[in-house]
C-alpha cells in the first residue's frame, strides 16, 4: 500500500435495480463504518431501494463495532421499507462471533451473493 | 509466566481509527507466523480489536505490546493494552455480558475473555487501565494461570 490510510475511503455500493449491493473488503474503518451506515440510508430513503445485500466474504473479522453497524444498517433499512441480506460470512468469523456473544438476532443471513438476492427477488405468482 | 525471553515485542500506539486497523494486521500476522490456525487467529484479532477499541474509546488512547510467547510445550501470543485514562471503577460491572457506560453492546471486555486462554484486567479509577490478554497455539490445561 503506498497510501496507507487514505482519508475517507469509499466502500463500494452497486445499484441491481431495485437492490444495493455493497461489498466490504478488508480492513474497514471504524469511520467508514459509520459513513457506509449514513450513505446506505441516504440512498434508501431517496429511491426505490427494496432490498440491500452486504456482502462480507471479505471480511476477516466483524466485532462489536462492526456488528452493531451492520444491525443498525439493517434495522435503519427496515424502516424505510428495504430489506437487509448479510451475505457471504466466513467459517472462523461465525464461529467467533458466537463466542464473543453477539449472535446479531434480525439480522437476515445468506450463504453468498446469490442466495441473498434469490431471497429478495420477489417471486413469481 | 513460564515464557521466556525469545522474539522480541512489538509495541504499537493506539490514538486513531487507522491505529486499530494496523494493530489488528499485526496481531493477524503475529499469529500466522506463531502457528496459530484460521479459526484461532480470527479469534486473536478479534479480541484485539475489542481491547484496542475499548483503550482507545474509553481509555484515551494508549499502546499495546505484542509478544510471542513460547514455554517450551507451544507457542503463543501476549497482548498487553495500556492506558492512562479514567479506569474502570466497577470491574465486576464492567465485565458483565451487556453492561456499558456508552453506546455500545458490552461485549468488549467480556467477550474478549472468552476469545483467549488468559486474561486479566488491571485498572485504578484515576491511573489508567492495563488488560492482559494470552492465547496459546494449542488450549493447555488450566493449570497455566497468572499473567505476566
Ligand atoms: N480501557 C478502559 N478504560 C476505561 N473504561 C473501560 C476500558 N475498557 C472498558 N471500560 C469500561 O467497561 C465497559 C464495558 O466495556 P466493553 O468493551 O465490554 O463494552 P463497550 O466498550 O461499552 O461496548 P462494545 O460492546 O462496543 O465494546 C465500558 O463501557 C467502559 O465503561
Ligand atoms: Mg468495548
Amino acid at each position: 500500500m503506498s497510501q496507507p490510510f487514505p482519508a475517507s475511503p469509499q466502500v463500494p455500493v452497486l445499484a441491481l435495480g431495485d437492490i444495493l449491493l455493497v461489498t466490504l473488503q478488508g480492513e474497514l474503518h471504524d469511520g467508514m463504518a459509520e459513513q457506509l451506515q449514513q450513505d446506505l440510508t441516504h440512498r434508501i430513503a431517496a429511491s426505490s431501494v427494496t432490498g440491500v445485500v452486504i456482502d462480507i466474504s471479505g471480511v476477516e473479522i466483524v466485532d462489536s463495532f462492526l456488528g452493531r453497524v451492520l444491525a443498525e444498517i439493517a434495522s435503519t433499512a427496515g424502516l424505510l421499507a428495504a430489506r437487509t441480506v448479510l451475505a457471504g460470512m466466513r467459517p472462523a468469523v461465525a464461529i467467533t462471533l458466537v463466542e464473543l456473544g453477539l449472535t446479531l438476532p434480525g439480522l437476515v443471513t445468506a450463504l453468498d451473493v446469490d442466495r441473498a438476492m434469490e431471497l429478495l427477488s420477489p417471486r413469481e405468482a | 509466566m513460564p515464557a521466556s525471553g525469545q522474539a522480541s515485542a512489538t509495541s504499537l500506539p493506539i490514538g486513531s481509527d487507522a491505529d486499530l486497523a494496523w494493530v489488528r494486521q499485526q496481531v493477524r500476522q503475529c499469529a500466522a507466523q506463531l502457528g496459530f490456525g484460521l479459526v484461532q487467529q480470527t479469534k486473536v484479532v478479534t479480541a484485539a480489536s475489542e481491547l484496542a477499541r475499548n483503550t482507545l474509546v474509553h481509555g484515551g488512547g494508549g499502546r499495546v505490546e505484542i509478544t510471542p510467547l513460547d514455554d517450551g510445550r507451544t507457542r503463543g501470543l501476549r497482548m498487553r493494552f495500556t492506558d492512562e485514562g479514567p479506569g474502570i471503577r466497577d470491574l465486576d460491572l464492567a465485565m458483565t455480558d451487556g453492561w456499558t457506560s456508552g453506546g455500545g453492546l458490552g461485549l468488549g471486555l467480556s467477550g474478549a475473555k472468552r476469545l483467549v486462554h488468559e486474561f486479566a484486567v488491571d485498572t485504578e479509577p484515576g491511573r489508567g487501565t492495563t488488560v492482559t490478554a494470552v492465547a496459546w497455539v494449542t488450549p493447555v490445561p488450566s493449570s497455566r494461570t497468572g499473567v505476566g
